[in-house]
């Protein structure tokens, strides 16, 4: 991961009114696997395509290795792109379309075959070289579109949703298959998706989008520990978000005070930088809750257990808090002995590390004074 | 629960289950009938009529038929005109359905309303206008004269090259519906993809889309192939004595001499012609390209004719990268997303040509001078004569109720044998489907005179019910070819839901099926009315001297004496076919929104 192979700098589309993508910068390393995140319309297809050629931008720079290529045609572009429907074409082999990309580079046909049939043995399916992609199943059509896309290895790989189509378990099969074959060859691979373990599982960093703009860039456990906006917060696995004043700062944490009684605690500042007395959000995910056995670095929160769900490995347990400003939490516990369970209506007290909390700015404020400065 | 079940079956007076055979039989009945009855019986009579002569076995007929080489020579020209006119309407074609197949929203309306406009103008107004455009005082000759380019008129009529460009016009849209079929169904994925692989433009379309394509260029040729050879209203309109095909001479055998066994003989010779055509064209893309199924459906493995294929593809896309690189590129364009100013410059120019001749019926219908060019001064005496002629005034309510009648009893026939060819697991589908085909791959002719023959014996001929059984048979085909289209798009699983929910299979058939597939089926009935209003060969025979139809009338007008009416006809039938066309639409789209 030394230099850099994309870099984006104020990159946008707009349709019409619908900002498609908002000016964006992006820079992703050699060898890396990035992951774009997000909810449908939140952009990620829109940087992929302006990344691929397949849409010119309306401002901004793309840039693969040195070269400019904002404005390049994608056949000019040293990518690959691995569509969400494969787009093998039907009219060719298995073998014909491996060897396309050869063939357009002007590569003999001795030398082309011979790559081709590597690319199939790399995918492990040998066998299939003669048959048409319909003979296929959509597994294997997966793997076709990936071994066309590497076996002119390009320097960037761009896949879209490569494997919405498939079933829960050939998709977890082919997300090994697909971080193995990445660890092989060191491509940098841009991916897309808009499922969350898919991307936690395989991307050395994800970048999470949400309505044409980047809400957060980091690891998965950056993004999943400690997010900075509470779309990041909910869209990545459960959270509680709790309703907290901020207090004045302590190193690397903060106080806060919970709710309408304000119950004291701390939290990881997370390197916002707000004023004392915002109203903030505080996250804490729910298998960092415990049962309470106060000591000086835990917060706790009293309530009455209102549902308790056992998910196999785990066991949830639904909280609604005493204080009535503070919404229902959840904890994960792994799931216990029936002698030790917790029963509906128990009360309890809920509590966890300060290192585990961390601070969200609240957005709602912001809001209100947007809507006051528009009034005004 | 289990109980309640069990008890409520118990109760139940237990009805014996229909066979399963009953409900197929049942929605494919009415088809086959009519088909067999109508088609096949009276083709097979006429044909029969051909060695029989009503005492016994005969070749007669064929002595007559390759005694003189006349038959032989108007064979060869109608194979050479029809072969023509098909290579020029698919090259010219193709151009159009792809621009269309590419366009989106309104600019796609827009372009099909005017091929569609062109497609269901009749075939007589368009051939009849270029009567008046190449004609001795046409359009060409009065604005060369009269711009001092030439003194005397050009003879630009009866020749092959007329022949030719009537021909043309009246297939060039046909060509493009079915082209257009196929090409909407290529995935618009694959050329983009071939261009992330490093193919330029001109090598991504000959090597990825041209291919996929081909099966429509294939429908739309035989399409264009077929309906040409059985074509009379141009060459005989356009057309010189050295220009005659042969369904002009099956005419003449039938109204002037009677001569049956020489026009069955030219039937059995003009359709093995067209069967060849056909068994070829099973052979190599399978007839189910036809109906729009999906390209790339059959593909023979055999290597080396591929392996050329691609070695010319190959080189027509390096040459026109080679060409498109000789011009200065624009900076911000995508990959041919968006189609060329050059691609829609010509598209649009070819759709104004093809427009444009019925259009000149409008200022004739309006000027005193007759059909001479330029039309002068503005006179509705046209249209008073028109309305004043009882004869016109009959024809035309007779086409009304004959329209009418063939699109209800099209729509009865057409619509359960549409749902068999698309719900049931026949074995027998692929047989029925050339079988339900057949009257397109038979030409017109041959269907009419076979029928007019059956119609005599019958007491058929001059009535209205013969003529709505007569179009019927012509247009069934088309209602069961859209319905199986809208029919394949449509989600089964609402049917079962509606089930589930309680709703008896007629019940589910009334509130959700018919609801759904409403534009669909109207779009149907509108294919069988004009196919019915434009239908003039079964009608010249079938309606006999007295009761004509509007296409009859228009004909005799059109053979007998040329009169200015003609041009105010073809005005009403333009805006008729205008309105048509947009209430379709419309109504289309709110079923859409809703």
């Amino acid at each position: 991961m030394s230099s850099s192979s994309l870099t984006v700098q104020g990159l946008a589309k707009r349709y019409g009114d619908f900002v498609a993508l908002a000016p964006t910068d992006l820079v992703v390393a050699d060898g890396e696997f990035l992951t774009l995140l997000g909810p449908s319309g939140s952009g990620k297809t829109t940087l992929l395509s302006l990344l691929a050629g397949l849409v010119p931008p309306d401002e901004g720079i793309v840039r693969i290795g040195a070269q400019d290529v904002t404005y390049a045609p994608p056949y000019e572009r040293d990518i690959g792109v691995v569509f969400q429907n494969y787009a093998l074409f039907p009219h060719m082999t298995i073998a014909e379309n491996i060897a396309f990309p050869l063939k357009m580079r002007k590569i003999p046909e001795a030398e082309a075959k011979k790559r081709a049939r590597e690319a199939l043995e790399m995918v492990h399916l040998p066998h299939i070289a003669g048959r048409y992609p319909r003979e296929l199943s959509g597994g294997q059509q997966q793997r076709v579109a990936l071994a066309r896309c590497m076996v002119y290895k390009p320097s960037i790989i761009l896949m879209d949703e490569p494997l919405g189509a498939l079933d829960k378990k050939l998709r977890e099969h082919m997300q090994l298959e697909i971080k193995h074959l990445h660890r092989e060859l060191g491509t940098t691979v841009v991916y897309v998706t808009h499922d969350q373990e898919e991307a936690m599982t395989m991307s050395d960093r994800i970048c999470l989008m949400n309505s044409g703009r980047i809400e957060q860039l980091g690891t998965p456990a950056d993004l999943y520990f400690r997010p900075r906006t509470l779309f990041v917060a909910d869209f990545l696995g459960e959270s509680n978000l709790l309703p907290a004043a901020l207090g004045p700062r302590l190193g690397d944490e903060a106080e806060i005070r919970l709710g309408s009684a304000g119950i004291p605690g701390r939290a990881l500042a997370n390197g916002q930088d707000l004023p004392p007395g915002s109203s903030v959000r505080v996250m804490v995910r729910p298998q960092n809750l415990s049962i309470a056995r106060p000591s000086g670095d835990e917060t706790a929160v009293m309530g009455r257990v209102s549902d308790v769900m056992v998910t196999g490995s785990l066991t949830k347990v639904y909280m609604q808090p005493l204080d009535a400003a503070l919404p229902p939490l959840v904890a994960a516990f792994a799931t216990r002995n029936e002698a030790e369970a917790i029963r509906i209506d128990d009360v309890l007290a809920l509590s966890w590390d300060s290192r585990d909390a961390v601070v969200i700015p609240d957005r709602a404020p912001a809001a209100v004074a947007g809507i006051a400065a528009k009034a005004a | 629960m289990s109980d309640q079940i069990m008890t409520m079956s118990h109760a139940a007076p237990r009805r014996a289950a229909p066979p399963a055979w009953r409900k197929p039989v049942l929605m494919g009945a009415p088809i086959v009938l009519l088909l067999t009855v109508f088609l096949v019986f009276p083709v097979g009579q006429l044909l029969a009529l051909s060695v029989y002569n009503g005492q016994g076995f005969t070749l007669a007929p064929y002595q007559q038929l390759f005694s003189s080489s006349l038959y032989v020579t108007v064979l060869w020209i109608t194979l050479k005109i029809s072969l023509a006119t098909t290579l020029v309407s698919v090259a010219g074609a193709y151009p159009i359905a792809y621009l269309i197949s590419v366009a989106k929203g309104p600019a796609k309306s827009r372009l099909i309303f005017w091929v569609l406009l062109s497609f269901w103008t009749s075939f007589l107004v368009r051939a009849f206008a270029w009567v008046i455009i190449l004609g001795r005082n046409g359009v060409i000759n009065g604005t060369l004269m009269s711009l001092g380019i030439t003194d005397r008129p050009i003879d630009l009529l009866y020749g092959f090259g007329s022949v030719l460009v009537g021909m043309v016009h009246a297939m060039l849209p046909l060509a493009v519906m079915t082209m257009l079929a196929v090409m909407e169904n290529i995935d618009r994925t694959l050329p983009r993809a071939a261009s992330t692989l490093g193919a330029r433009p001109g090598t991504a379309f000959w090597t990825v889309y041209f291919p996929l394509s081909l099966p429509g260029v294939a429908a739309a040729a035989i399409m264009v192939f077929v309906s040409a050879i059985g074509f009379f209203i141009v060459p005989a309109l356009l057309g010189g004595r050295r220009e005659t095909m042969i369904t002009q001479l099956i005419i003449d055998q039938i109204q002037q001499t009677l001569n049956w066994g020489l026009a069955g003989a030219i039937s059995v010779l003009l359709l093995t012609v067209v069967l060849a055509v056909f068994v070829l064209y099973d052979r190599v893309f399978g007839f189910a390209t036809l109906t729009g199924e999906t390209a790339g459906a059959t593909h023979n493995r055999d290597t080396a004719m591929r392996r050329l294929g691609g070695r010319v593809l190959g080189l027509l896309g390096a040459a026109s990268d080679a060409l498109i690189g000789l011009f200065p590129r624009r900076r911000p364009r995508g990959t041919g997303e968006t189609p060329s100013t050059a691609l829609r410059t010509v598209v649009w120019a070819m759709l104004v040509l093809i427009s444009l001749p019925a259009f000149l019926m409008i200022p004739l219908s309006f000027g005193k001078a007759g059909l001479a060019w330029p039309p002068t001064g503005f006179s509705l005496q046209w249209y008073e004569q028109l309305f004043q002629s009882p004869l016109w005034m009959q024809a035309l309510t007779r086409s009304l109720v004959v329209a009418f009648g063939t699109g209800l009893l099209s729509m009865a026939i057409g619509v359960p044998a549409a749902f068999l060819m698309v719900r049931s697991r026949m074995r027998a589908k692929g047989a029925m489907l050339a079988f339900i085909l057949s009257p397109v791959i038979v030409p017109r002719m041959i269907i009419a005179v076979g029928m007019f023959y059956l119609f005599a014996q019958m007491g058929l001929v001059g009535t209205i019910l013969g003529l709505v059984i007569g179009h019927t048979v012509v247009a069934v085909p088309y209602v069961v070819m859209t319905m199986t289209a809208v029919l394949r798009n449509y989600d089964t699983r609402l049917d079962l839901a509606a089930q589930s929910l309680g709703a008896r299979p007629l019940a589910a058939l009334r509130h959700v099926t018919f609801p759904i597939l409403g534009a669909g089926m109207l779009s149907s009935f509108l294919f069988a009315f004009a196919t019915s209003f434009d239908e003039l060969t079964i009608s010249l025979f079938s309606s006999g001297g007295l009761s004509a139809t509007l296409p009859k009338q228009f004909w005799d007008e059109v053979t007998l004496q040329v009169s200015p009416v003609i041009a105010a006809v073809s005005t009403g039938l333009l805006v008729f076919v205008a309105v048509l066309i947009y209430a379709a639409d419309r109504l289309r789209r709110r079923s859409l929104a809703s």
